[in-house]
């Protein structure tokens, strides 16, 4: 086990930058998500941390040590790939032993580790098959297998649920977390899934174009997003947005809707700005704003509806109770105060 | 799982009467073409040629049946002997070969290499030059007088005479071989590399975060899981060079004495040359048994391994 610094890295590929100043402090046995959208560098920059790209700039420590320019074997560190990357002529058996025996580790020694991890997975008795034979789910514990059996330093995961069905991602998703809760090994842990982000993270990492947006615990990065587009990645369905300006006793949007909540320092009347509201933070009340609805989605557990505000922006609101609305009604809703998020028209950053 | 087979299986029955009837009627249509010329390009001149084995036949002249009496002639026959002797000595050095310089080259081609599609084609050349026309060029290379490798290594100083390449019966059989080598590269580098860049770059990237040095994802990774494609690969090298003709016909025919006869030469010679078709035919025929044996061994070499067989136990 061991922390992982990143520290204002930098990649390019060509001359194309892809990565531009990254820093991410990681402590010993957190269970770090690093999260944006397709394309972001996410995997880029686990890739940095295994050794499998350099580094343009910056550097990356492991447990304290700079391994910029230590070769990925060294590094002491264990990776499971997208698409798994078993080796298809190796049983599961010797696809997990494989790292043990490149070690040199003695046949007993490997023997009792396979079994070990085998049991932890409930991979026993696929122990003599090959990749082939195995389902999605069960590949992906072996990768997992494999990565264990080292007992590494650090866990790197990239993407590794995203080629199972929905209802075996949720289930593998808890694997993961109760085997980090087991092992307690530093995990850096890839994905463009918000929602894997928030339920198996100590601590999230939200990138975007190549940089970091924000660095928090889950929640926190639910009930404060430093920017714009942290308060619309994280959250499902996304934050509200509704575009106007501070008034004299709150938000002045478009179509004439007001939002009233008492003053903020540094929010001055006149000041353009966004509001961000989320759908389940809305509520039902005579004195809010008017909405038009426009399509409602009982799930059973609750009642979301989008709507149309009188400036023409689409809301979207989850009830918890099961109100009856029809189309084209218009009702009012409102929401607390403290749960109004307030972002700079301009810059985007939270105010 | 064990459910599964058994359903598909319920189906086909079902359903099987109507559609095989239109099915059977349909292929045997489409595969007459077929059927026929390999009756006539291919049955016909093989059952021919075992035929004539059987005769006297000799050019211009139908030959009556004689029984084993060209396999026994062969059998007393030293020149025969030492075709055979040729022959395997020919097939196995220039196969091995070339399986060794065209697996390290299609591994070279396989890196990143700057102009990488202009070496590919470079390395096809030898293969798409016609034999004749190679086997001319080895001629001039290995000739007595004007060979460039003589007067390069004299120009160097590492030779005071001139090399013999095809006169002298050791020099004549590495010549030919390397003539061959030379040939065969090609084939076996660019089907080796085809084979290479099938092997996903994650198997490597896994391996080496496992711990694999260079020479352990080769030995790991590479060779197991290019193995079936070698053993293509190397059938069909094995084949080719094992009824090889045009090189030795052009270089030496056969000589210096006899050192570079090779079934498929003597066969030619005795046959066509020397008129005895019943010989030439025995001859052919006798290596029928060989190449059967070539085709057995990949065939159990080539049949799919273990860990290639999906689903299922
Ligand atoms: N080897 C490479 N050469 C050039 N560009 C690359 C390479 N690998 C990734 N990229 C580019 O880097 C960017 C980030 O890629 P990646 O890290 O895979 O994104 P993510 O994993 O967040 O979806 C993408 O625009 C991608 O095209
Ligand atoms: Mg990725």
């Amino acid at each position: 086990m061991a922390s992982v610094a990143i520290r204002d890295v930098y990649k390019s590929f060509g001359s194309v930058q892809i990565l531009h100043g990254v820093s991410v402090g990681i402590e010993d046995g957190e269970f770090v998500t690093l999260v944006g959208p397709s394309g972001c560098g996410k995997s880029t920059l686990l890739r940095m941390i295994a050794g499998l790209e350099g580094i343009s700039g910056g550097d990356i420590a492991i447990g304290g040590r700079v391994v910029n320019n230590v070769a990925p074997k060294e590094r002491d560190i264990a990776m499971v790939f997208q698409n798994y990357a078993l080796y298809p002529h190796m049983t599961v058996r010797e696809n997990m032993a494989f790292s043990l025996m490149l070690k040199g580790a003695p046949q007993e020694e490997r023997n009792t580790r396979v079994k070990r991890a085998a049991e932890i997975l409930s991979l026993s008795p696929l122990l003599d098959r090959y990749p082939r034979q195995l389902s999605g789910g069960q590949r992906q514990r072996v990768a997992m297998g494999r990565a264990i059996v080292r007992d590494p330093q650090v866990f790197l995961f990239d993407e590794p649920l995203s080629n199972l069905d929905a209802k075996l991602r949720v289930q593998m998703r808890a694997e993961i977390k109760e085997l980090h809760q087991r092992l307690k090994t530093t995990t850096i842990y890839v994905t463009h899934d918000q929602i894997e982000a928030m339920t198996m993270a100590d601590k999230i990492v939200v990138m975007h174009d190549g940089q970091v947006e924000q660095i928090g615990p889950p929640l926190e990065l639910y009930d404060r997003p430093d920017n714009l587009f942290v308060a619309t990645f994280i959250g499902s369905p996304a934050m509200n947005l509704l575009k106007g300006q501070i008034g004299t006793s709150g938000f002045e949007g478009a179509g004439g809707i007001s939002l009233p909540f008492p003053a903020r320092p540094g929010v001055a009347p006149g000041m353009p700005v966004v509001v961000g509201l989320r759908p389940e933070h809305l509520r039902l009340s005579d004195d809010g704003f008017p909405v038009k609805v426009v399509v409602v989605e009982p799930t059973g557990s609750e009642v979301q509806l989008i709507g149309r505000t009188p400036g023409g922006e689409e809301i979207a609101a989850n009830f918890r109770e099961r109100h009856a609305f029809r189309p084209d009604e218009t009702i009012r809703l409102s929401a607390d105060p403290g749960l109004i998020h307030l972002f700079d028209g301009q810059t985007g950053k939270r105010l | 799982m064990t459910s599964i087979p058994a359903a598909a299986e319920t189906r086909a029955t079902s359903s099987r009467a109507p559609l095989s009837e239109s099915k059977g009627f349909l292929s045997f249509w489409f595969m007459l073409p077929a059927a026929v010329l390999l009756l006539v390009f291919l049955t016909y001149p093989l059952g021919l040629g075992v035929w004539l084995g059987f005769t006297d036949a000799r050019i211009g002249r139908p030959g009556i049946f004689i029984g084993l009496e060209n396999y026994e002639y062969l059998w007393e026959d030293g020149v025969f002997w030492l075709s055979v002797f040729n022959t395997l000595l020919y097939t196995i050095s220039a196969s091995l070969l070339k399986f060794a310089l065209g697996l390290w080259l299609a591994l070279i081609l396989n890196e990143n290499l700057p102009i990488k599609s202009f070496f590919r084609a470079i390395v096809l050349l030898p293969w798409v030059v016609p034999t004749v026309l190679s086997a001319i060029a080895f001629w001039w290379i290995y000739d007595s007088q004007f060979s460039i490798i003589s007067w390069a290594l004299m120009e160097m100083g590492l030779i005071d005479h001139r090399i013999n390449f095809l006169g002298d019966p050791t020099n004549a059989r590495a010549s030919v071989i390397a003539a061959n080598v030379w040939r065969g590269i090609p084939f076996v580098a660019i089907t080796l590399l085809a084979g290479l860049q099938t092997i996903p770059q994650s198997l490597y990237e896994a391996a080496t975060l496992d711990g694999a040095g260079r020479w352990q994802l080769f030995r790991y990774v590479t060779l197991p899981l290019l193995t079936p494609i070698i053993a293509i690969t190397m059938t069909f090298s094995v084949l080719f060079t094992f009824t090889d003709f045009q090189l030795i016909y052009v270089l030496t025919r056969g000589g210096p004495v006899n050192a570079t006869h090779l079934m498929a030469t003597l066969s030619f010679q005795r046959g066509i040359s020397g008129g005895q078709l019943g010989e030439g035919a025995a001859i052919a025929v006798a290596m029928i048994p060989f190449l059967l044996a070539a085709i057995l061994f990949s065939y159990f070499g080539l049949q799919r391994r273990r860990w290639q067989q999906g689903g299922g136990d």
